[in-house]
């Protein structure tokens, strides 16, 4: 590894972090492992940067991330389960007045973290992907490894599932 | 098209990842059956629901150091076992120091200053510009009141670009001092974080940005068109990168290359800033 490798890398790949942290923080659903993860993922992401052979870089960290989550959770299964629920991930950023409005929303939002929650990771991987990370079809396939069909219809299914597992709908109608 | 086959594909239609067939064959299904509109209508509300509350996470910034360290012990291990890196390293720096011309530069750590530098005026002005009430004298994002409102006040006619459309809506003006000079600061936005940038004459200079951090603000720095220019924020730093090289193209006219060795720009800091010519 030569200084100019390092360059290049902080270049490229250390403007990805924001990314990197917030898929791990959502597969993860906890602030200090997210944080511990995404140095091990750039720990490994700089020890394999000369096997990076072009494309797209954001997609080719993120792959790293991922798996560097799933072994973390592997080793980690054990306490895993006792993770606390981490607060600051589902804040509800929007304030209102009414109360009766900010009730009814706050059961929304607490039924939609429970449903997310509960969905098969390989499910739960693809909302995180596209809807809080924006990622297209193609750059999700290339991180899970899954053919673009498959990203579509998984995330189909994921969005059903969501739906069936929240009370009225109404509520999001605004 | 059936009903479970559209199942499969409403995501991508919603999402616009469909070619114009597929979304058509939607579509013509979608006409005739309500069942399937209404299950698209959910899927609509459920999307923005959950693109509602979560929300992309900033990184902290201490973490953005930490693998920054990280790093470079990674590669200090591995250049142990390479003597003959540290010529190379030397010559590197020299080519750097080459590259950059007209600039003095001295490599130095910025993370602890002793205050008495530009970068610390700078940081000092973004932090007073925040915590006031005083972030602008003028505020607009129309630029012939933000341009003519400086007119009088300072002795030179400071550059007010328009970056909107890039995704960096101006937020106003007002007179700042770095050092003992008064100097126009100009605020724009980008997301939920404020941009303050620092503009006053410079003679005969003429540099690529270059880019430092402190106290977990980043501070980009260069100087085109006659004018020195100080940009600040808490934002990333490559989207505070980004805006530095709009302000640099717009300064000089012209396109401006980006650093070829940024990395090691981000501990570079000229020595000896642009003198202030008196008032």
């Amino acid at each position: 590894m030569d200084p100019s490798a390092l360059a290049r890398f902080e270049e490229t790949v250390l403007p990805h972090l924001d990314a990197a942290y917030t898929l791990a923080r959502h597969l993860l659903r906890n602030e200090h492992d997210a944080e511990d993860v995404v140095q091990d993922a750039y720990l490994r992401a700089f020890r394999h940067f000369d096997g990076y052979r072009g494309g797209d870089m954001r997609a080719w960290l993120l792959t790293i991330v991922r798996r560097t989550c799933y072994s973390w959770v592997r080793q980690h299964a054990a306490d895993a389960r006792a993770t606390e629920f981490d607060e600051t991930v589902h804040e509800d950023s929007r304030t209102g007045n009414d109360p009766e409005a900010e009730m009814l929303r706050g059961a929304l939002l607490e039924a939609l973290d429970q449903a997310i929650e509960r969905l098969p990771v390989e499910f739960r991987e693809v909302v995180i992907l596209r809807d809080v990370q924006g990622s297209s079809y193609a750059e999700i396939a290339e991180v899970v490894g899954i053919p673009v069909g498959t990203v579509m219809s998984r995330l189909s299914r994921a969005r059903q599932r969501l739906q069936r597992a929240l009370p009225v709908e109404d509520y999001w109608r605004s | 098209m059936s009903c479970e086959t559209l199942s499969d594909k409403l995501s991508g239609y919603l999402d616009r990842e469909l070619d114009q067939r597929a979304a058509g064959e939607v579509e013509a299904h979608l006409r005739q059956c309500i069942t399937c509109s209404a299950r698209l209508e959910g899927e609509r509300r459920l999307r923005a629901a959950v693109q509602a509350h979560l929300t992309p996470l900033r990184a902290p910034e201490w973490l953005r150091n930490d693998v920054r360290t990280m790093l470079r012990a990674q590669l200090k291990r591995s250049r142990r076992r390479q003597t003959w890196l540290p010529a190379w390293a030397a010559t590197a720096a020299a080519l750097l120091l080459g590259a950059v011309g007209g600039w003095r530069l001295g490599i130095w750590q910025v993370s602890q200053g002793d205050g008495s530098d530009v970068v610390a005026e700078v940081v000092a002005g973004h932090v007073r510009s925040l915590q006031g009430a005083h972030l602008t004298d003028i505020a607009s994002s129309e630029h012939h009141t933000v341009k003519p409102w400086f007119a009088g006040k300072l002795d030179f006619s400071p550059p007010v670009p328009d970056f909107s459309t890039e995704g960096f809506p101006r937020i106003g003006g007002r007179l700042d001092y770095v050092g003992e000079k008064q100097v126009a600061a100009l605020v724009y936005g980008r997301r939920q974080h404020v941009i303050n940038l620092f503009v006053w004459p410079s003679r005969d200079w003429s540099a690529l940005p270059a880019a430092a951090s402190r106290r977990g603000y980043h501070v980009e720095h260069g100087a085109a068109g006659g004018m020195t220019y100080w940009a600040i924020s808490d934002l990333n730093e490559s989207d505070l990168s980004h805006f530095a090289h709009l302000v640099a193209t717009d300064l000089s006219g012209t396109a401006v290359q980006p650093y070829a060795c940024s990395p090691i720009s981000t501990r570079v800091v000229p020595l000896d800033p642009p003198a202030i010519p008196s008032t």
